[in-house]
């Protein structure tokens, strides 16, 4: 099997989606790979690799009976690359603070110009509806070193938002 | 001196129960070289057991000193190593050369004391803290058959942040 597509599924959570979707791939000859699967503000999303030797189409076509069911919406993305290509992420940033638009933006802007590959990113609004906070996790490479990240973040706490740069050394043995 | 095969998961060497070593001869000071070889070879590399190489025998090597910025006791040889106390618990990045590809978060103890013979049987009880007491721990699991996926904390859901109980 050559052909990797990156598949991508959103619906309203319920019990049962990955088995489902999963179960479909596997009795249509699919192979998977990478995945990240998580809810979303009451929605269920799965990002997936998907090898198939047939066209996204075909890939589709076997998807649409669970997909019309559970009513997911699927899309498919032709991809390049594989397995086995994962970087090690040499940074750990932590965001966090009272909800406002603009947060995202502006932080990962200032990584972003300081050297920042980000790896993984994770966020969620917590709190209360009144008082919402926003927490962001981010894992990545800092090309420029880790204290690069630091003083470029650090005149965002003046703005009220709390950053934490963490170096990631990882013990191999 | 040879650098040696290190085993990849999931070959059933590396879950194989380890005897003591006992016979502190030449013999087994060109095991010991043999896996320092194959330890040094890997740049990242910071320690190694016996059991990453097929070999079931109760040794490890570890050195974290080519790393920057840690505290460490140089080159140490682990034989019969035994762990005596552990105090606090922190969460760390590892990998290993037997788990390709991957790496993951796992709770260690912050500082242990441990009772182990060098290469020429001599004992030493000494104590290690940090990334040096992370690097001793995995080796030793290695030699109880453990792999750190055996440990393995969520990826997503880390605990880096150390949380202070009242």
């Amino acid at each position: 099997m050559s052909n990797w597509y990156m598949l991508t599924v959103v619906g309203q959570d319920r019990p049962g989606i990955v088995a489902r979707v999963t179960s479909a791939l596997y009795q249509g000859g699919c192979n998977l790979g990478e995945a990240s699967m998580l809810r979303l503000g009451g929605n269920f999303t799965i990002m997936l690799m998907v090898q198939y030797d047939s066209t996204g189409d075909a890939l589709l076509a076997m998807l649409k009976p669970v997909g019309d069911e559970l009513g997911l919406h699927c899309h498919i993305d032709e991809i390049e690359g594989g397995l086995h290509k994962h970087i090690a992420p040499d940074v750990r940033v932590t965001v966090f603070g009272a909800d406002r638009a603009g947060i995202v933006a502006r932080v990962t802007t200032v990584l972003a110009d300081a050297g920042m590959n980000i790896l993984d990113l994770e966020s969620d609004v917590v709190g209360s509806e009144d008082k919402p906070i926003y927490v962001m996790h981010m894992e990545g490479c800092a090309a420029k070193g880790v204290a690069a990240l630091e003083s470029a973040l650090a005149p965002m706490a003046k703005e009220g938002v709390e950053v934490r740069v963490s170096p990631i050394d990882t013990m191999m043995g | 001196m040879a650098i040696l095969q290190v085993l990849a998961y999931p070959d059933e060497r590396l879950k194989q129960a380890t005897a003591p070593v006992t016979e502190f001869d030449d013999a087994f000071r060109r095991v010991v070289c043999d896996l320092e070889e194959t330890m040094y070879a890997a740049s990242h590399c910071v320690g190694i057991a016996a059991t990453q190489c097929g070999l079931p025998v109760r040794v490890a090597l570890v050195d974290v000193s080519r790393r920057p910025n840690i505290k460490s006791h140089g080159r140490l040889v682990l034989v019969n190593p035994e762990i005596l106390t552990w105090d606090g618990f922190g969460v760390g990045r590892e990998g290993c050369f037997s788990v390709p590809d991957y790496t993951g978060n796992i709770m260690r103890a912050e500082r242990i004391a441990v009772h182990y013979q060098d290469e020429y049987g001599t004992a030493h009880e000494t104590a290690f803290e940090g990334f040096e007491a992370r690097a001793v721990q995995h080796e030793i699991d290695h030699l109880n058959g453990l792999l750190f996926l055996d440990r393995l904390v969520s990826h997503r859901n880390d605990l880096y942040r150390r949380k202070v109980y009242k």
